[in-house]
C-alpha cells in the first residue's frame, strides 16, 4: 500500500497574536512513500514530524492537503477506519492487562462480520507474538517486561490487525544503548517479514539512516530533503541536511571563490569552476587525507586513536567552531608532538553553501 | 469509486456522532452548573428582597425590580453577625497559627532529626489518623467544661490545634528536601533551628501556604465543636450565629434578612477561594476531606 | 547522642503534648466512659462497671431511628454521588472550552458553609403559610402536588437531605476523579483510537481499570464521611433532629452530651463506639474488595 502525500499542511492556533495566531506544524508536505519500503522521518525535536505521523494515523485532520492510502483518499477518516497500527514512544500498554490481552485488544474492539472467533483470535495473536519472538510471555504483564519485550509487544499489538500501514513515534527513543542496536534490526526485520509500508520518527539520525529505505528530514515544518539514506548524506541539497546528517558532524568553514578557486583563509584548497563569491564551506570529517605538502594547514590539537580510525582534532581560524575533526585510518602515521597538519580534501566529501541561504552550490571541483 | 463513496458516509456519520456527544456533554455539564449555582443565585436574590415583597409572592420571583440592602443593615443591627464575624476571625487566624507552630518543628523533627524512638512515636502519630473526631469529642468536651474554659477562645481554640495529617504532609514535605542540603549545613556549623527557618521553610512555602489555607476553611465552617463549648451569643461563631439565626433570629420568618446573613457568612470563603483557586484545589486533591 | 535525643524530643513537645491532652487521653478516656454504668456528669457518680450504657444505646429508639436514618443516608449518597462525579468528570476530561470555568463553579460548594448553604435549601424545599417554595413551584409546573420536603413525610425529608449531602460532596469527588482522569497518559487513547475502540469499551476497559485505585479511595473515604453525617441535617431541619426523625449516628452522639437532652457522656461514648465499629467493618470490607478488584 503506497500513501501519498499531497500539499499537506497542518496550522495550530495558537495564543501567541505576534505570528498571526497560528502556528505552522507542516508546510505543504509532498512525498508518495513507495509500497511495501520503510520509511523514516528524521528531524530535530517541534520539527513537524510527530505531527505529520499523526496526521497519516489520523488522530489529527490536516489544514490543507490530502492523504491517500493506495487510491483511497482518507483524508477525513477517523483513525479507526483507515487501517493503520501505531507503536507509540512509551508504547502505551495498558498496565492491568496481560501481553496476550493487551495483543487481542484491537481485534475484540471489530464488530459484525469483521469479528473473528475467539479462535481465530488467538491464533492471530499467536501468530503476531510469535513474529515478534514472545510467544513464551503472553501471561504475563507489561510491568513485568524489560523495555525491550514491551516495545515488541507494543508492536506485536499494532501488527495483529494486519494493518495498511504501520507507524512507529521514536521506537527506540526509551531503550538503552545496546537494546537500540538489537531492536533497530528486530524492526527491520519483522518490516521485512510482513512488508508492510511503515512509517516511522525520530530524531536519531544514526537510527534513520541504518535502518530506512529513505528518509525525509524536516526542520520547522518544511521538508528540506527525502532520499534514500546513503545518497542524502552524500548530496545534502542544503546546509541544516548537510549539518543533521553524519557523526561527527561536519566541518564548517568561511571560504571564498576568488580567481576559480576556493579559499579556506589564506590558502586554496580547490579548483572550482564558479564565479566569485563568499561561500560556507562543509567537509565531511572523512574528506580530509594526511598530506605533507596538503593544501590546507590547521594546529593540531590532539590525536585520538580509536582502533580502526584515528581522529585528528585540530583548529583553523576561518573554521565556524573552536574544533574541527577529521578522521583517517589509523595506517596513516600522524606526529603527535607537530605543532600543524596539513591536509588534502577529497572533493566529493566537500560541498559548497550559499552564506545567505544555506543552499547547496552544485558545482565540479578539482583538488 | 464504490469504496470512496463508502468513506464518505463513514466521515459524515463520525462527524455527526460527534456534535451529538459534545452537545450532550455540555448539556450534563450546563445542568450541573446549574443546579450548583442556583443556591447561590437564590440566596442573594433573596436577600436584596425586601421583607415585605419577599412575603407578598405567592409565587417566588425569579428577579427582583426593586433591590434593597436593608436586610444587610438589619443583619448588622439586630442580629450579632458582626461579633460572629469578630470570633471566628480571632478563632481561625489563632488556631492556624498555633497549629503551624505546633506541627512545623514536629515535621522537621520526623523528617531530619535521628532520636530514640522517633520511629515509635511516628508509627502511633499514624495510627491516629484513623481515629474519627466523634470519639475524641466527648472526652475534650468534658475536659474543657471541668477546667472551666466554656465561653472562651481558649476552649474554643485548644482541641482544634491538633493535626495529625498536616504533620503528615508536611513531613512528606520536608523529606523531599535534599539530605544533601542538611548534610552541608551542618558541615557549615548552622543550628537546626537556623536551618529550620532559613532552608525548609522558605522551600517548603507551597505546602505550608496549602495547609493554612486549607486549615483556615476548615475553622471557619467548623460548627460541632464550637457548638458544644459556646452557649453565649457573645461567644458564638458564624456556624452557630447562622443556627441560632435560623432557630430563632428575625422573628423566626423574615427569610430575606437570613439570606443576607447567609451572604455575609459565605462571601470571605468565596473570595479567598478565587483568589486562591489553583493552591486551594491542589491542596484538596493531595489529601483534604471536607473538614 | 544524648544531647541529640533531648533535641528531637524537644522539637516534638508542642506536638506531642496537644496531641496526648486532645486525642490520645480522650481516646482511652471514651472506653473507660462507655463502661462506667450510671454515670452522672453533674454528681461525678457512678454505679458500678459493664455493658449496660451499650444495651441502652441499643434499644433506645432514638438511636435506632439514627442508625436506620444513617444506614439510608449511606447507601443512596455514597453510590450516587461517586457514580453522577464520575459522569462528570468524564464529561468534564472531554472538552477544552469553558473547562476552567465549570471545575471552578464545581467546586464551589467545597468552601461554603455548610450550615449556611443548608438555609437556601431549606427555603428552597420549605412549605411555609405563604408560599410552597419553589422547588414545589416546579413540580406543580409538571403536575404534581405540593410536598413539604422540610416538616413533611419521611421520605421527603430523606430525599432533600440525601439531595444537600450529594450537592456539598460532589466537588471533592469530582475534583479527585477529574485530577485522575487528568493523569491517564493520553497515549492510551490515542492507541485505542486507532484500534477503533468504541467508546464504551475504552471507558470500561481502560479508564475504569486505570482510575479504580482513586475511585476506590472516593468510595472509602465516602462511606466514612457519609457514616458522620449531621451538620447537612442540623442546616435543613434545626437542631432538634431528634423531633424531626431525622438524627444521624453522631448527631445521637452530640446530643447525649450535650443540649436539652444531655449530660449523658457514658451514654455519648458507648455510641460513638458503636459508629466507630461500624465504620470500621465497612472500611475492611472496602478494602478487602478493593484489593481484589483493583489493578496495580
Amino acid at each position: 500500500m503506497k500513501v501519498v502525500l499531497e500539499n499537506l499542511t497542518k496550522r495550530y492556533q495558537s495564543g501567541n497574536k505576534k505570528n498571526g495566531g497560528e502556528v505552522l506544524a507542516v508546510r505543504d508536505f509532498n512525498y508518495e512513500i513507495p509500497d511495501g519500503k520503510l520509511v523514516g522521518l528524521l528531524g530535530p525535536s517541534g520539527c513537524g514530524k510527530s505531527t505529520t505521523l499523526n496526521l497519516i494515523c489520523g488522530l489529527e485532520n490536516p489544514t490543507e492537503g490530502k492523504i491517500y492510502f493506495g487510491e483511497d483518499d482518507v483524508t477525513d477518516l477517523p483513525p479507526e477506519n483507515r487501517g493503520v497500527g501505531m507503536v507509540f514512544q512509551n508504547y502505551a500498554l495498558y498496565p492491568h492487562l496481560t501481553v496476550k490481552q493487551n495483543i487481542l485488544f484491537p481485534l475484540q474492539n471489530l464488530k459484525g462480520k469483521d469479528r473473528p472467533t475467539k479462535e481465530e483470535m488467538n491464533e492471530k495473536a499467536l501468530e503476531a507474538a510469535r513474529l515478534v519472538q514472545l510467544e513464551e510471555l503472553m501471561d504475563r504483564k507489561p510491568k513485568e517486561l524489560s523495555g525491550g519485550q514491551q516495545q515488541r509487544v507494543a508492536i506485536a499489538r499494532a501488527l495483529v490487525k494486519r494493518p495498511r500501514v504501520l507507524l512507529l513515534d521514536e521506537p527506540l527513543s526509551n531503550l538503552d544503548a545496546r537494546l537500540r542496536l538489537q531492536t533497530r534490526e528486530e524492526i527491520r526485520r519483522i518490516q521485512r517479514e510482513t512488508g508492510i509500508t511503515t512509517v516511522f520518527v525520530t530524531h536519531d539520525q544514526e537510527e534513520a539512516m541504518s535502518i530506512s529505505d529513505e528518509i525525509v528530514v524536516m526542520q520547522a515544518g518544511v521538508v528540506q530533503q527525502i532520499g534514500k539514506p546513503q545518497t542524502v548524506y552524500d548530496d545534502p541539497k542544503n546546509l541544516f541536511v548537510a549539518k543533521f546528517l553524519g557523526t561527527p558532524s561536519i566541518n564548517l568553514f568561511d571560504g571564498k571563490i576568488q580567481g576559480g578557486k576556493l579559499w579556506i583563509g589564506e590558502e586554496t584548497v580547490m579548483d572550482v569552476v564558479l564565479s566569485d563569491r563568499p561561500v560556507t564551506v562543509g567537509i565531511r570529517p572523512e574528506g580530509f587525507v594526511l598530506s605533507a605538502q596538503g593544501a590546507m594547514t590547521c594546529k593540531l590539537i590532539r590525536v585520538e586513536v580509536m582502533g580502526r580510525d584515528v581522529s585528528i582534532v585540530s583548529s583553523h581560524s576561518a573554521c565556524q567552531a573552536a574544533q574541527l575533526r577529521s578522521i583517517i585510518l589509523s595506517e596513516n602515521k600522524v606526529d603527535e608532538d607537530a605543532e600543524t597538519v596539513r591536509f588534502d580534501l577529497k572533493p566529493g566529501k566537500v560541498f559548497l553553501f550559499d552564506t545567505e541561504t544555506g543552499d547547496r552550490i552544485e558545482v565540479e571541483a578539482h583538488a | 469509486m464504490g469504496k470512496q463513496n463508502q468513506y464518505t458516509q463513514i466521515e459524515k456519520r463520525a462527524v455527526r456522532q460527534e456534535i451529538i456527544r459534545k452537545s450532550f456533554t455540555y448539556l450534563l455539564l450546563g445542568f450541573w452548573m446549574l443546579l450548583v449555582l442556583f443556591p447561590f443565585y437564590w440566596m442573594l436574590l433573596t436577600s436584596v428582597k425586601g421583607y415585605g415583597a419577599y412575603n407578598s409572592e405567592y409565587i417566588p420571583a425569579f428577579f427582583t425590580l426593586a433591590p434593597t440592602l436593608e436586610n444587610y443593615v438589619q443583619v448588622f443591627e439586630n442580629a450579632s453577625l458582626g461579633t460572629y464575624f469578630i470570633n471566628t476571625t480571632i478563632f481561625t487566624l489563632a488556631t492556624t497559627a498555633i497549629m503551624l507552630v505546633v506541627i512545623i518543628p514536629a515535621a522537621f523533627a520526623f523528617a531530619r532529626i535521628d532520636f530514640k524512638g522517633k520511629n515509635l512515636v511516628f508509627a502511633l502519630l499514624l495510627s491516629l489518623m484513623m481515629i474519627p473526631n466523634e470519639l475524641v469529642v466527648i472526652t475534650n468536651y468534658v475536659t474543657i467544661t471541668d477546667l472551666d474554659l466554656r465561653n472562651t477562645f481558649t476552649g474554643l481554640i485548644l482541641p482544634s490545634v491538633t493535626s495529625v495529617f498536616y504533620i503528615y504532609l508536611l513531613k512528606e514535605n520536608f523529606e523531599q528536601i535534599p539530605l544533601e542540603l542538611y548534610k552541608a549545613a551542618k558541615v557549615d556549623g548552622t543550628s537546626d533551628w537556623k536551618y529550620l527557618w532559613k532552608v525548609m521553610i522558605p522551600i517548603s512555602m507551597p505546602t505550608i501556604v496549602t495547609i493554612t489555607i486549607l486549615k483556615v476553611i476548615e475553622c471557619w465552617n467548623s460548627y460541632v465543636w464550637p457548638r458544644l463549648v459556646t452557649d453565649e451569643e457573645s461567644m458564638y461563631l458564624v456556624s452557630n450565629g447562622i443556627q441560632a439565626i435560623r432557630e430563632n433570629g428575625f422573628g423566626r420568618e423574615n427569610i430575606p434578612a437570613m439570606m443576607a446573613a447567609v451572604v455575609v457568612v459565605s462571601v470571605p470563603l468565596i473570595v479567598i477561594f478565587l483568589i486562591f483557586r489553583k493552591k486551594i484545589m491542589e491542596g484538596v486533591s493531595r489529601g483534604g476531606t471536607k473538614g | 547522642m544524648r544531647k541529640k535525643n533531648l533535641h528531637g524530643w524537644l522539637y516534638l513537645l508542642p506536638a506531642i503534648l496537644f496531641l496526648g491532652c486532645f486525642m490520645v487521653y480522650p481516646l482511652v478516656d471514651v472506653l473507660i466512659y462507655s463502661l462506667e454504668e450510671g454515670y452522672n456528669f453533674a454528681s461525678q457518680e457512678m454505679f458500678g462497671v459493664g455493658f449496660y450504657n451499650y444495651s441502652y444505646v441499643l434499644h433506645d429508639p432514638y438511636f435506632l431511628q439514627a442508625v436506620k436514618n444513617t444506614f439510608i443516608l449511606v447507601m443512596i449518597t455514597v453510590p450516587l454521588s461517586t457514580g453522577i462525579a464520575l459522569l462528570i468528570s468524564v464529561a468534564l476530561s472531554s472538552i477544552k472550552r469553558l473547562r476552567h470555568w465549570f471545575q471552578t463553579v464545581y467546586f464551589l460548594p467545597y468552601v461554603t458553609n455548610t450550615l449556611a448553604v443548608g438555609l437556601v435549601f431549606m427555603i428552597l424545599f420549605k412549605k411555609t403559610a405563604y408560599t410552597d417554595g419553589l422547588v414545589n413551584l416546579m413540580i406543580n409546573w409538571f403536575g404534581g402536588p405540593s410536598v413539604d420536603f422540610i416538616d413533611g413525610p419521611y421520605w421527603a425529608k430523606m430525599f432533600v437531605l440525601c439531595f444537600y449531602t450529594i450537592w456539598v460532596v460532589m466537588p471533592f469527588k469530582i475534583l479527585i476523579l477529574t485530577s485522575a482522569l487528568a493523569s491517564v497518559n493520553p497515549d492510551y487513547y490515542k492507541a485505542a483510537r486507532i484500534d477503533g475502540t468504541s467508546k464504551w469499551r475504552t471507558f470500561t476497559r481502560i479508564t475504569l481499570p486505570m482510575i479504580s485505585p482513586m475511585l476506590f479511595y472516593l468510595i472509602i473515604t465516602g462511606f466514612i464521611g457519609a457514616f458522620k453525617a449531621y451538620s447537612d441535617a442540623v442546616a435543613l431541619f434545626g437542631t432538634n433532629l431528634n423531633a424531626a426523625g431525622m438524627n444521624t449516628i453522631v448527631g445521637y452522639v452530640y446530643d447525649m452530651l450535650y443540649g436539652d437532652s444531655g449530660g449523658y457522656p457514658s451514654y455519648a461514648s458507648a455510641a460513638a463506639l458503636i459508629l466507630f465499629a461500624i465504620v470500621f467493618t465497612i472500611t475492611c470490607i472496602n478494602l478487602l474488595i478493593s484489593k481484589k478488584s483493583v489493578h496495580h
